[in-house]
């Protein structure tokens, strides 16, 4: 059962290996003069103020939120999907009961104005 | 077409440890390498294509037809300054052009390229071997998993490189992501659905029964289109490039990467352009499937390939016609209009598969050609009702034309 995923491993290798030489080779081969200005964060070349990482918009946090509700709900589709000639009638009568529901959570969702972008 | 005579022995790859080994290493480096100089001509074929669609001529100086220019490209980053920033994070700000990179990469190892295929080798024995690093029954959640790593080498290289543009870049890439991501997830049932299996390899040879009309564009066109346009957003291309809006971030999450960090998040691009590809011709356009390909196992990795070619080509024509939408519009796009119409895809398909299976199996044709009615009716609607919501006064939107020495006579 493993077995299947061994030889992922080999490009896994390949190309974290290869990843780590590109990483270094500019390194190796480029010039190194670093001054202060050049190290400074670059703002258009204004004289960068303040820090970088401030307060997040919050509407960030909420299509975080709603994507993780949504994905979960995604990720019971692969399975039933899978079975589904299997099932018969029952599969298709119980995944529209979980269908209406999503569907629902979802319309209450776009009126409740979680879906807007402001 | 040569092959094994009925005297030699065939042995199948997976029970034979040596062939296995030598079969994963060997794959591997192909795939590695195809991938590379697919990055190298996709980045050169893209500048002269979109030249060529704004009447210029694109690069065409270095060797021949400029097909050294990916070389001179490579060879002028290896000797750029790499630059840390002071403030960063050192270690993620390393860390996460690899982090981006990788993942990028793996998602191929899940698709087979060709039918299986039997090769000679020096004991005499013929070993039988798939055309592909290998084929897990659980492929399809392998690429929406690995897939959505990529995400955090974004994140994490907004936030290391402590600059407000990449933290703005990351942060709006992250949500556009994942925002499409569950289109995208959705888009990808509908496959598992038709062809009852989350192996890639199932979900190719499903399409081949009959060999071009059987391609699951055709039997759900609605949940192609929104496949395809959810992968264009989760590759961050045109029109969906909100992270590198030059205008507003200068590069977004990369604006502090120089040198060869840089050409690995570049790099990172254009091989998820040809993974994303490769995941939308297997799962609606059949794969490697066309004709002959049965006959000709080798055939196969050179039909995916022209198919991986021409989206790749249509990508870059929608990035030289659209231009950038605005980022609110963006995500009223991805939660409002494509998440809706995935779940109607996903509910049609279910209906229409358990339909065929209760009633008989013409009414898959039935549910295809209606269903390809009714996309084309809808995309005429959605297309042409731009400006009717606002009807044009007379002579709006005419541009009055006057001619400067006329107006310099009148006065």
């Amino acid at each position: 059962m493993l077995s299947e995923y061994a030889p992922i491993a080999a490009l896994l290798v390949i190309s974290v290996g290869m990843g780590i030489l590109i990483l270094f080779i500019s390194r190796i081969f480029g010039p190194f003069r670093p001054t202060a200005r050049k190290l400074a964060p670059y703002e258009s070349g204004m004289e960068p103020f303040g820090p970088a990482i401030r307060r997040i918009p919050v509407k960030f946090y909420r299509v975080a939120v709603l994507f993780i509700l949504f994905d979960i709900e995604v990720i019971f589709f692969l399975p039933w999907a899978v079975v589904f000639r299997d099932l018969g009638s029952y599969g298709l009568v119980t995944m529209g009961v979980f269908f209406f529901v999503l569907t629902v959570g979802f319309i209450y969702e776009w009126k409740v104005g979680g879906l807007e972008w402001e | 077409m040569f092959g094994p005579g009925e005297s030699s022995t065939i042995i199948e790859c997976t029970a034979n440890t040596t062939c296995t080994t030598l079969h994963a290493i060997g794959t591997s480096l192909l795939l590695f390498i195809v991938l590379l100089t697919g990055f190298a001509y996709m980045t050169l074929w893209e500048r002269r294509l979109i030249a060529w669609f704004q009447a210029r001529i694109g690069p065409n100086r270095a060797g021949p037809a400029g097909l050294l220019q990916p070389v001179a490209d490579g060879i002028k980053l290896i000797f750029k300054e790499d630059v840390t920033p002071r403030n960063a994070e050192r270690v993620i700000f390393w860390l996460a052009p690899l982090i981006k990179m990788v993942p990028t990469i793996l998602v191929v190892a899940v698709i087979p390229f060709g039918p299986p295929i039997t090769v000679p080798w020096f004991d005499g024995k013929w070993y039988r071997m798939t055309q592909g690093l290998t084929d897990p029954n659980i492929g399809v959640l392998w690429i929406l998993g690995i897939t959505s790593i990529g995400i955090y080498g974004i994140v994490l290289a907004g936030w290391a490189s402590n600059n407000k543009y990449a933290v703005l870049g990351g942060l709006r890439s992250s949500a556009q992501m994942i925002s499409y991501e569950l289109s995208m997830g959705l888009a990808v049932v509908v496959p598992v659905l038709l062809a009852g299996s989350m192996r890639v390899g199932d979900i190719i040879n499903a399409q081949n029964n009959p060999p071009i009309l059987g391609w699951y564009v055709f039997q759900n066109p609605l949940a192609a289109a929104i496949l395809f346009i959810a992968l264009l957003a989760e590759v961050n291309r045109a029109p969906f490039d909100m992270p590198e809006a030059e205008q507003e971030l200068t590069a977004g999450y990369h604006t502090e990467y120089s040198g060869m960090k840089f050409a690995l998040f570049y790099l990172a691009e254009y091989i998820g352009m040809i993974t994303v590809s490769l995941i939308g011709a297997a799962f609606y356009l059949g794969g490697y499937h066309f004709i002959w390909v049965d006959r000709f196992p080798l055939l196969g990795p050179l039909v995916f390939a022209v198919k991986v070619f021409l989206l790749l080509s249509g990508m870059v024509w929608i990035r030289a016609t659209l231009p950038r939408i605005r980022y609110d519009r963006l995500m009223m796009l991805g939660w409002k209009v494509m998440l809706p119409l995935a779940m109607a895809a996903v509910a049609w398909t279910a209906v229409a598969v358990f339909l065929a299976e209760q009633v008989g199996k013409e009414l898959t044709a039935v549910f295809a050609i209606i269903a390809l009615v009714i996309f084309f009716a809808g995309a005429q609607w959605w297309l042409s009702r731009a400006g009717r919501k606002t009807p044009l006064e007379p002579g709006a939107g005419r541009i009055e034309t006057v001619s400067l020495s006329e107006q310099a006579r009148g006065r």
